[in-house]
Formats: C-alpha cells, sequence, structure tokens
C-alpha cells in the first residue's frame, strides 16, 4: 500500500575518509523506519545539495570529523536556501566543539549529533521535527 | 504554477516532488499522471539488472557518462531493496553515480522497493513516466539486485541489459529459464577478473542455443566490460542504441509500446478491483469466511468465490437500482 516515508540523505562533505559513523547512523535509520540516500564519502556542498534536492529529501545529514565543518556546513545550508531547500531539517553529526555548535544553529543547523548520541535520540530528532507534507 | 506546469517548463525540483507523489500514490498522483501523460512516450527506456555486486551501478554511470557525451540528457532510476522488518531502506546506488549529480542533463533518484518483488518499485513505471515527461532523452532504470525471477524490468523497458559477472554460476544456472531470458544486450562486467572468460564462453553458448531464425530476429550482443576503468562502456552505449535502431526498422516498438501498455493497463485493473473489493466487503464478513478457513469448515477458492461473486452481485444491484431511478 502507498504510504509516505521519511526520506533521509546522509553525505560526508570533505576530506576525511572516516565513514564509520555515517554508515551507523545510515543503518540506524533504515531500522527506524527510513529511507536513506547514502551518497558515500569526499562529496562538495554542490553535489550534496544536487543530491538532497533530486530525491526530494526530509532531512539533510552531514558527517564531519576533519574540522571543515565551519567552512563546508555553512556553504551546504547557503546553497541548500538558495535552491529553495529552506524546509529540509538540518542535521549535523561528528565532532563539533560547542562554540561552534552556537554559531551552526544560529546558521539554521535544527540538530547536532556528537560522539554518544543514541540511536533513539537521532531517530526521534527526527520524526519530531519532519515537516510532512 | 502548479506542479507538473513546472516540471514540462524543466524545473528539476518539480520533477523530484512529483516522483515523491508517484511514491506515495493517491489522487494528486492520479490526476498529475493524466496532466503529463499526454507528454510521455519520447524517452528510451533501458533497464539495467543482474545480480548483486555485478557492477550495475558503476556501468549505468558509465553509460550516462558516455550518452552525456553523446549529447543526450539522462534520466537515472536506481531501486534498492526495502527492509522487510522496519520498512526502511538504504539506498546506495548513487554512491557510484555522484559524480554526476551536478550535471543539469542529469537526474538521479533513488527509490526503495516497498515491498514489491519483481526487482521494480510499485512506482517506478510512474517515476519513469515523470522523468519522460521531464524531457530526458534516455531514461535507465537500475533494478534491486536480481536473482533469477525478477523480470519485472522487462515489462517497463525498451532495451533491458542483463549485467553477469565472473564467478557467480556454471553453465545450467545460464541456461535456467528467467532473468538472461530477457536480454536485449549481455554484458560480462569485471572483465579483467579470473574466470571472465569462463563465464564469457558460458553465456556465448547459452546465446547458441537459441535457434536460428527462431521467433526472435535480434540477437543479444554479448559484450565485455570493466565498469570501474569506463573500458567497454562506448561499445555498450553503441549496442544500446543499435538495438533501439532495430525495434524501429522492424516495427517491434510499436509491438513493445502496445504490450508495454497492455500490461500495464491489466495490472491496473487488477489493482484496481482488488481495492474496490476490499473496500467494500465489510471486516466482519472476511472475519468469518477467513475463520471457516481456518478451521477447515471451507476451502479457501469456494471462499474466495463467495467474496467475489458478492462483490459483482453488488455492482450489479447497484447497476439496477441507479437505472431505476433515471
Amino acid at each position: 500500500m502507498p504510504e509516505k516515508k521519511i526520506r533521509v540523505l546522509i553525505a560526508k562533505p570533505g576530506l576525511d575518509g572516516h565513514d564509520r559513523g555515517a554508515k551507523v547512523v545510515a543503518r540506524i535509520l533504515r531500522d527506524a523506519g527510513m529511507e536513506v540516500i547514502y551518497t558515500g564519502l569526499r562529496q562538495t556542498p554542490e553535489m550534496v545539495v544536487a543530491a538532497a534536492l533530486q530525491e526530494d529529501v526530509d532531512v539533510i545529514g552531514l558527517s564531519i570529523l576533519s574540522g571543515a565543518h565551519m567552512t563546508l556546513i555553512p556553504k551546504v545550508a547557503e546553497l541548500a536556501k538558495e535552491k529553495d531547500l529552506g524546509e529540509v531539517l538540518f542535521l549535523v553529526g561528528g565532532i563539533i566543539p560547542d562554540d561552534d555548535a552556537v554559531a551552526l544553529r544560529e546558521m539554521g543547523i535544527d540538530g547536532i549529533f556528537g560522539p554518544g548520541a543514541s540511536s533513539e535520540e537521532i531517530a526521534s530528532f527526527i520524526t519530531e521535527n519532519v515537516k510532512k507534507g | 504554477m502548479d506542479l507538473v506546469d513546472r516540471l514540462l517548463a524543466g524545473d528539476r525540483r518539480a520533477a523530484a516532488k512529483l516522483v515523491t507523489a508517484m511514491e506515495d500514490g493517491g489522487l494528486s498522483a492520479r490526476e498529475a499522471i493524466a496532466a503529463l501523460y499526454p507528454h510521455t512516450g519520447r524517452a528510451h527506456i533501458v533497464g539495467v539488472t543482474g545480480s548483486p555486486g555485478t557492477g550495475k551501478s558503476t556501468l549505468v554511470y558509465e553509460l550516462a557518462k558516455e550518452f552525456r557525451g553523446r549529447g543526450k540528457t539522462v534520466g537515472i532510476i536506481a531501486v534498492d531493496p526495502t527492509s522487510p522488518f522496519s520498512g526502511g531502506a538504504l539506498l546506495g546506488d548513487r554512491i557510484r553515480m555522484q559524480k554526476l549529480s551536478t550535471d543539469a542533463g542529469i537526474f538521479i533518484r533513488s527509490m526503495a522497493s516497498r515491498g514489491q518483488l519483481g526487482g521494480l518499485a510499485r512506482a517506478t513505471g510512474d517515476a519513469i513516466k515523470v522523468l519522460d515527461a521531464f524531457g530526458r532523452d534516455l531514461i535507465m532504470v537500475e533494478t534491486v539486485g536480481a536473482g533469477q525471477s525478477e523480470v519485472e524490468i522487462a515489462s517497463a523497458a525498451h532495451t533491458v541489459i542483463v549485467v553477469d559477472a565472473p564467478g557467480l554460476g556454471d553453465d545450467i544456472q545460464a541456461i535456467k529459464a528467467g532473468l538472461f531470458e530477457i536480454a536485449d544486450i549481455l554484458v560480462v562486467n569485471k572483465a579483467d577478473r579470473d574466470g571472465a572468460d569462463k563465464t564469457y564462453l558460458t553465456l556465448q553458448m547459452m546465446l547458441e542455443m537459441d535457434e536460428p531464425g527462431g521467433a526472435r530476429d535480434w540477437r543479444p550482443p554479448l559484450l565485455k566490460t570493466i565498469a570501474l576503468q569506463g573500458e567497454g562502456a562506448t561499445v555498450l552505449a553503441d549496442a544500446v542504441e543499435e538495438h533501439l535502431a532495430h525495434l524501429r526498422e522492424s516495427g517491434h516498438l510499436a509491438t513493445r509500446t502496445r504490450r508495454l501498455a497492455e500490461e500495464e493497463l491489466r495490472r491496473i485493473v487488477g489493482q484496481e478491483l482488488l481495492d474496490r473489493l476490499f473496500g467494500q466487503v465489510n471486516g466482519d464478513r472476511w472475519h468469518s469466511l477467513a475463520g471457516k478457513v481456518a478451521e477447515r469448515q471451507l476451502d479457501p477458492y469456494t471462499a474466495a468465490d463467495t467474496l467475489v461473486d458478492s462483490f459483482f452481485h453488488g455492482l450489479t444491484a447497484e447497476e439496477t437500482g441507479k437505472g431505476c431511478r433515471s
């Protein structure tokens, strides 16, 4: 039977090659009944936003461990707004220092999940905050 | 401006939203199909199928690049399985294709199979229509990693590429019914791996068993590729174009299009009847019949007949009722 599903894009922008965390989160969300589009490593902000647009996702999740988050995340957020993807729920996972987290939230990042975030926490944050329809 | 108008004007976001509408189903999807259907029927639809891990996604990426080089716009629909337990899915075909995602002449969409078992999703056919109306010259549909009988792609595509790779089975696998039978083009990918020649020979022997001058006037070409290095993509793209030319010249394109239309119509009628029947049967009646079947008081065929007969009697009564009033 046809039904609405939450669609999530998980991407790793930038150059670090540690995608274990991104894969674990992709798997968690799959098990929570969501459709997860995984784009893999070394994505440019343009690639992330193009994929989010074509896949019509409800959520963009970025994983960054390289320390380049203050360069890459604002770029993705800005491009997403340009492409009229402002409605999309925006999540970041990885190593984000507290000060940067504050700045990122001001830029419109909806959720930031560091090491130790539980699977329930991430999945329920999404189900509670996604704007459907 | 509504979504279909925006789609026809070339708006990518509208294309994406419409594919979602097709997946979610319902009235708005039907209205959209009605509006965009007159603009479909132009694209060459190419199915790519084969076992998991044969390199379908990489091959689709290489083919898409090749066709872009030939000036064609390309749509890609990549289907991956839905979990039977959670209903979720991990769609990973895009990983191999991401380099193309910023090209305006490419549109890639991942789809979850959502419980459908034939290698495609229920909405794949409608997603193809969306990309067709969007003006893509070529639409490639990558199926779920297929086993032996996921042959639904044959009733959705003009040209079917079946991808095999070394080490996946002996010559009996190759002459079993199913997947290989639907191939218009056969590919041995990973041709640099051990055993590639054997796989090639096995498939060649299978093809030679086809009766010469039999019902098929197209002899599926057998090609070797190494998708990861882009080797063989040019020859494969040539074969895809030759197959389309053959379909046109032989008049098979019209026959095939007609057959695809009939199969689709039959499927929709079947689904529609089922939905309406179950919409009418009341729960108590259903449970009482199912209970009788479980307790061996009634066999399942007789029980089904009872339901279906009463559905059609109901319809006739309704018709007569209408007739009286008018």
